[in-house]
């Protein structure tokens, strides 16, 4: 009970005025504005770290895109390179072929000219053959038949062979 | 490491009180214990003048350094004299024909001679007029609310000018400020309503943390160890608390089943519920005001006790003794000043986390 002899109204009547009074002092003038310019840069803060993550992301999508860009143009790359590579092998193969096939028609052609040459050579050396041969006969003949005797003498062989055949 | 060093503080005390055995049995000691007593008490309750200190001249009169700090009083009228007219109470007051004299630090009006009548319990029977004067305690809560208007608004003010940085001594507070909003009232009140109660629970914080600070101080003001501080604390959290109390505040207290039971079931089990949850609306501002009080005062009977020590053992052991256990008990009660302010607006907090919860409802519903 001793305590609540104690108990000073006039101190509880100040304390309580003057707390009230500093409360609403303090909201007006320092813990709203405190508060408040607080909030304002965690929300500046957050603001800023979120388009900071929002452009990281976008960087990021650019260099995907970069790169299948760049893996794309490396696939076309090698594709043309690839095609002309065949190209040039079929252009070789074909034009391997078609010398061959010229080649071999040349051959046959020449073939075919050296037999018709080679035959009218040889029909030709046959006709001079036969000429020269008549030639050399006549000759032969207009000397053995010169004189009576080697006339006889001849006809006696040829005869003789004759009938020996 | 923690444990060590309470038991060493612990085998000092113990030491401290063997030694103060053997000098309560030397004569002579007695006046100085009383003495030291008397001062503690004094020190302890609300002074009408806003003394600096005081000493006794050789010839044996008291001298007091101060400031005298003016009395109001509301006795058959408004009366405002200065507290230099009691002469700390070694002289009545006289006013406008009447007589007041300080008993036991409170005003009494009295006759010329300043009798002071007894009933059969010896308490004083003489008129006790209203008291409002500007007391002590009266001018550090004054005091420490222009040092909080001042220090916080510029505070508010660093905000505006710098681009919303704190220079200066805000940067010291801040962290504390955004303490109470991140750790005290977010988690206790919730997002949504914290708002609210946030200029509340920040006045209250560094206003019971800087008188408590105060306390300490050679100015030995033992403000927040008053009743009718922390009671008025304790009142404000108690209104505030039952004010802004929602729907569901209110049926916790006086329906706290809800509808997990029939009615006939409830009735019996609440003619013991609600008056205890009635009586817990009370007893929580009431643990809160006792909590403060008990706290601060302990804390400067335990330091002024040992500061007195030094004076009645006046011996080369006793002296520094009692003075290393003062000096490390004023390194405690310098966290104590800050865990009572912390401890008080977390409780108050919580109290208003219970008066603005709001149920969901809808979600219940689908749970059962």
């Amino acid at each position: 009970m001793k305590l609540l002899e104690d108990f000073s109204l006039g101190l509880f009547f100040w304390q309580t005025l003057l707390f009230v009074l500093l409360i609403l002092l303090l909201k007006k003038y320092a813990w709203k504005p405190i508060l408040n310019a607080v909030n304002e840069r965690e929300e500046g803060i957050k603001n800023a770290l979120d388009s900071a993550e929002k452009a990281k992301r976008e960087m990021e999508n650019l260099q995907a895109d970069n790169q299948k860009l760049l893996k794309e143009a490396r696939l076309e790359r090698e594709a043309m390179l690839k095609e002309a590579r065949d190209m040039k092998n079929k252009m070789i193969e074909d034009a391997k072929d078609q010398a061959k096939e010229e080649a071999n028609k040349l051959i046959a052609q020449a073939q075919v000219s050296i037999e018709t040459e080679k035959k009218a050579a040889i029909a030709e050396l046959k006709s001079q053959v036969a000429n020269l041969s008549i030639d050399i006969a006549e000759k032969v003949v207009k000397e053995e038949l010169s004189n009576k005797d080697k006339q006889i003498k001849l006809v006696e062989s040829m005869l003789g062979e004759a009938t020996l055949n | 490491m923690r444990t060590k060093i309470t038991a060493k503080v612990l085998t000092l005390f113990l030491l401290m009180i063997s030694f103060t055995a053997f000098a309560s049995e030397e004569t002579g000691k007695g006046d100085k214990k009383t003495e030291i007593k008397e001062y503690i008490q004094h020190h302890l309750k609300d002074s009408y003048d806003f003394s600096l200190f005081s000493y006794t001249t050789d010839a044996g009169e008291h001298k007091y350094i101060g400031l005298p700090l003016p009395v109001i009083i509301w006795d058959e009228g408004l009366k405002v004299f200065s507290s230099s007219k009691f002469h700390h109470g070694e002289t009545v007051a006289e006013v406008d024909g009447n007589y007041y004299a300080l008993y036991h630090n409170k005003i009494y009006r009295t006759d010329a001679q300043g009798t002071i009548n007894y009933d059969a319990e010896h308490h004083p029977t003489n008129v006790k007029p209203l008291d409002f004067s500007i007391t002590k305690s009266v001018v550090m809560i004054l005091i420490t609310g222009l040092l909080m208007f001042f220090l916080f608004k510029s505070l508010a003010k660093s905000y505006s000018n710098n681009g919303g940085i704190a220079k200066g001594a805000g940067r010291f507070f801040e962290p504390i400020v955004l303490y109470i909003r991140d750790d005290i009232a977010i988690p206790n009140i919730g997002e949504k309503k914290y708002m609210r109660y946030m200029p509340f629970l920040l006045t209250i914080f560094f206003f019971i943390w800087f008188l408590n600070i105060f306390g300490l101080t050679p100015l030995g003001v033992n403000v927040t160890g008053n009743l009718a501080v922390t009671a008025s604390l304790a009142i404000l959290t108690f209104l505030l608390t039952n004010f802004t109390g929602t729907k569901d505040y209110w049926k916790h207290i006086f329906d706290p089943l809800g509808d997990s039971m029939p009615w006939y079931a409830k009735i019996v089990l609440y003619v013991i519920l609600i008056p205890i949850e009635v009586l817990g609306i009370f007893i929580k501002p009431f643990s809160l005001l006792i909590r403060l009080y008990a706290n601060m005062q302990a804390g400067h009977i335990v330091l002024m006790s040992l500061i007195g020590l030094m004076f009645i053992f006046k011996s080369w052991l006793g002296s520094p003794l009692s003075f290393g256990l003062a000096f490390a008990i004023s390194l405690i009660e310098i966290l104590v000043a800050l865990l009572q302010a912390y401890i008080f607006t977390m409780l108050s907090a919580l109290y208003f986390g219970f008066a603005a919860e709001e149920h969901d409802h809808h979600e219940e519903a689908h749970a059962h």
